[in-house]
């Protein structure tokens, strides 16, 4: 083979499976390299399930316009600022009109889920989820003639002076055990479930995440491109996490082990001690700290309490709540000190002042005398079984990438754009989201990126 | 704890599902399933039996195996859907046929052939049986018309009032209130969605068979074998109205309408169960509920049989092959018919049930 490919695509995911496609269309041949074996292809993708895509008009899916700027002023809040407003501004733009480029690479949409109507207007939804969305790419790739492989791991990247020259590969394909003569497009992800390289930003502590993508997130890429002089973007130490139960296994427990009930009552951490205002935000930005806050506590463990009054108030989930007759009880099903427990549930009873519920709007609700105060949605604990979930901290993806042109091109650490290596997906999406998530923005960073990716590497590689 | 082992996987998957809804736009057992929190046997069995088996949630599912969620929706529901019809089979005495139902249906259906050949021979001379008959009545020679009508008559009665029986268990398990009746909207409804078998196509792009590329052929082979069973019944009922209204004696021309109709409803019933029987063979074995493999042939066989005998007797009525053929297409479908309640045939009428109740959930939830 050697020469036999135009483009090589590493990674399996949305942001690669687009790039294969946009390639193929363009007329180059494709080879994809999937490290994972087939079941568990495509990396995050897998767990998704919408896109956040600008348009101008409601469509029959999509509720309500979404403008450019809108999606940017959203962009611009939760990042605080970093991001690349000239690719991000790309980005907005490419956007709209992927709502209907994936459409016809085979991906189905439908209406927002059912508990997830606050991004009716502003995010599309797969239908049957991410894994159909994937399923669909690769039907489409298959039929166009992309040429793929999995199990296929890269050991080695042979780069020189910004130009790719050859993947080494761990197991032959075809006999041959490296790829040649062709462009380059990296979208092989981040390396959040590379709990070696979170040690270095997060120490023992990392050994207490868990993972919510699967085991094949390593990040064994991006560490050779930056380690061959490619330029970085976005903070190493940072990745984005939810709380998730506790229960979860280490890896790949997906959206279903995420808990979206802390509004509901208060969180402890392992000293049975509330240390976060659990009425602070609206979901969703309140669904995205509290993996952050958990890390941050001793064993990186915590604890949602509540009481039997709100159970129906959100979504059923995956474990049942751990429950207890009493205080005592539940403490003692916990292993927390059943005298803190109590005492920090009748002070936090007692600062709770009368107030009109309402979980859909920042209302009245709210503790006065305590710290932290409780400053939206506090009601009292009260009403026998208490109930618990155990949660600890679930890592999502990583921030740190390649730096890219509007291109997708990657650029080398002394500011040069590389001839014929190209990125996109999470491996880049620093680049736009320099911190911070908002709801369907990794699936939209790696379709639009993905795409000109694959017609940049095609034409490149026609020239 | 539910009342079975199926049930107690069906209700662990129906929790895992419902924490995560991706698959909610593929189907109504999905939507139906967000419309709860905990699972009744009757819930579960109502789901069960609103699963079209199209495959869709299996492929599309992060969770499916070799995840060690192990969500394997289809072929649970498969299962506990084959243990449905057990459980309000009327009367309970004969549930049990449901454990063995190949054979069950095989052993019924050449007992039946058996009585029909041993009956003609024996209540006429040989020369009967094999001798060419022609012209109006000449089916009557074999067998008096009013003893045909008889004898099945009494076979689709009992059939019904079965399945009446085991339709009304299950109606009183799935509803809510207990009890509580269908409406004429719903019904509607119901007739609708089963007719274009709306839930069996995946969400929208086919079903998935052997491998992860989604078809047509399913649904397609199945309306086959539907509207070809349809068309049958059809041509018997007016040739009986012929019979009994306007004094007209079978066999009739090839022009008139009972055989207009039986024809296109044979061709269904040769062609329809050719392809479903191919299907399954060819389906990935993850998706299959393999116990029920020969419940499901059974009922393939049976209508295929009286498809192929049905149109067999057409072409050689005026030979001396007629009195055979006649007395195989008859055992045929008197075994169709006895067994109807205590077969694959069922599929069809709890699913359409189901589907009565998942039109009312919907109108009352909006």
């Amino acid at each position: 083979m050697g020469s036999k490919y135009d483009v090589l695509v590493i990674g399996g995911g949305n942001a690669a499976l687009c790039a294969a496609i946009s390639a193929r269309r363009g007329g180059a041949s494709v080879l994809v390299l999937e490290g994972a074996p087939k079941f568990y292809r495509g990396g995050n993708t897998r767990h998704t399930r919408n896109m956040r895509c600008a348009h101008d008009a409601a469509t029959e899916i999509l509720t309500g316009p979404y403008t450019e700027e809108e999606f940017w002023e959203d962009l611009l809040r939760v990042t605080g600022g970093q991001t690349d407003e000239v690719l991000a501004r790309h980005m907005i733009r490419e956007s709209k009109d992927i709502l209907n480029w994936i459409v016809e690479q085979g991906v189905r949409w439908q209406p927002s889920l059912g508990g997830t109507l606050s991004l009716g207007r502003t995010n599309s939804f797969f239908l049957g989820g991410g894994r159909a969305m994937l399923n669909a790419l690769y039907l489409t790739a298959e039929r166009l003639g992309v040429e793929g492989q999995y199990d296929a791991e890269v050991n080695d990247l042979v780069l020189e002076a910004g130009l790719f020259l050859a993947a080494r590969l761990k197991r032959p394909i075809h006999g041959e055990t490296e790829i040649r003569e062709t462009s380059l497009v990296a979208a092989a992800g981040g390396f959040e479930a590379n709990s070696d390289w979170l040690k270095q930003y997060w120490g023992e502590a990392a050994d207490n995440f868990l993972i919510r993508g699967t085991p094949y997130n390593r990040g064994s890429i991006l560490k050779m491109l930056l380690a061959k002089g490619v330029q970085e973007v976005g903070d190493p130490t940072q990745c984005h996490a939810v709380a998730i139960d506790a229960r979860a296994p280490k890896f790949d427990g997906g959206i279903i082990t995420r808990h979206d009930s802390v509004v509901f009552g208060i969180v402890v951490n392992k000293h049975a001690q509330r240390f976060y205002d659990e009425g602070e935000d609206i979901w969703p930005k309140r669904y995205a700290i509290w993996g952050r806050l958990v890390a941050a506590q001793p064993g990186q463990i915590a604890y949602i309490i509540f009481d039997s009054t709100v159970v129906t108030s959100f979504m059923p989930t995956l474990f049942p709540p751990i429950a207890g007759q009493t205080i005592a009880e539940l403490a003692g099903k916990l292993e927390l000190d059943p005298a803190v427990l109590e005492k920090t549930i009748s002070e936090f009873n007692a600062a709770v002042r009368p107030g009109t519920f309402d979980h859909t709007i920042l209302d009245d609700c709210r503790t006065e005398g305590i710290t932290p105060a409780k400053t939206h949605w506090a009601r009292k604990i009260e009403t026998p079984p208490y109930l618990a979930y155990p949660v600890r901290p679930g890592i999502t993806f990583t921030y740190l990438g390649t730096r890219v042109t509007k291109e997708a091109r990657m650029l080398m650490a002394d500011g040069k754009p590389s001839a014929n290596m190209f990125a996109a997906g999470e491996i880049m999406a620093g680049n736009v989201l320099g911190k911070g998530y908002a709801a369907g923005i990794g699936m939209t960073i790696g379709s639009v990126f993905g795409r000109i990716a694959g017609r940049e590497a095609a034409r490149h590689a026609k020239n | 704890m539910h009342g079975s082992r199926i049930l107690d996987e069906a209700d662990r998957l129906m929790t895992v599902c419902n924490s995560c809804r991706y698959c909610e736009g593929l189907c109504a057992v999905f939507p139906a399933m967000e419309m709860r929190r905990a699972f009744s046997d009757g819930d579960l069995n109502y789901l069960a039996n609103l699963c079209h088996a199209c495959g869709a949630c299996y492929v599309d599912c992060q969770f499916s195996p070799p995840h060690e969620f192990n969500v394997n929706v289809p072929k649970t529901l498969a299962v506990a859907r084959a243990e449905s019809y057990a459980i309000y089979a009327w009367p309970q005495a004969l549930s049990g046929a449901f454990a063995h139902n190949g054979l069950v249906i095989s052993i019924v259906a050449a007992l039946s052939v058996a009585a029909f050949v041993f009956g003609f021979a024996a209540l006429n001379d040989r020369s009967v049986l094999f001798g060419v008959h022609a012209g109006a009545g000449a089916f009557y020679k074999l067998m008096p018309h009013n003893a045909m009508a008889a004898l099945f008559s009494a076979a689709f009665l009992y059939a019904i009032v079965a399945l009446v029986m085991s339709v009304r268990t299950f109606w009183r398990d799935i509803a809510t209130p207990v009890g509580g009746r269908a409406d004429g909207g719903s019904i509607f409804q119901a007739i609708r969605d089963a007719g274009e078998l709306r839930y069996l196509h995946g969400g929208g792009v086919g079903c998935y068979n052997e491998d992860d590329k989604p078809t047509d052929r399913r649904k397609l082979f199945h309306h086959l074998t539907f509207y070809g069973f349809l068309l049958c019944f059809a041509a018997t009922s007016v040739a009986t109205l012929y019979h009994y209204l306007l004094g007209r004696e079978a066999p009739y021309p090839w022009w008139d309408l009972p055989v207009v109709l039986g024809t296109f409803g044979g061709f269904g019933l040769i062609v329809g169960p050719i392809g479903l029987f191919v299907a399954k063979l060819r389906r990935d074995p993850a998706l299959l509920d393999e116990n029920r493999y020969g419940m499901d042939v059974g009922f393939i066989a049976m209508l295929f049989l009286t498809g192929l005998t049905g149109m067999l007797l057409l072409i050689l009525r005026e030979t001396a092959a007629m009195g055979p053929l006649l007395a195989l297409h008859l055992g045929a479908v008197f075994a169709l018919f006895i067994t109807m309640p205590y077969g694959k045939f069922v599929h069809g009428i709890y699913r359409f049930v189901a589907l009565v109740r998942y039109a009312q959930e919907r109108r009352t939830a909006v």
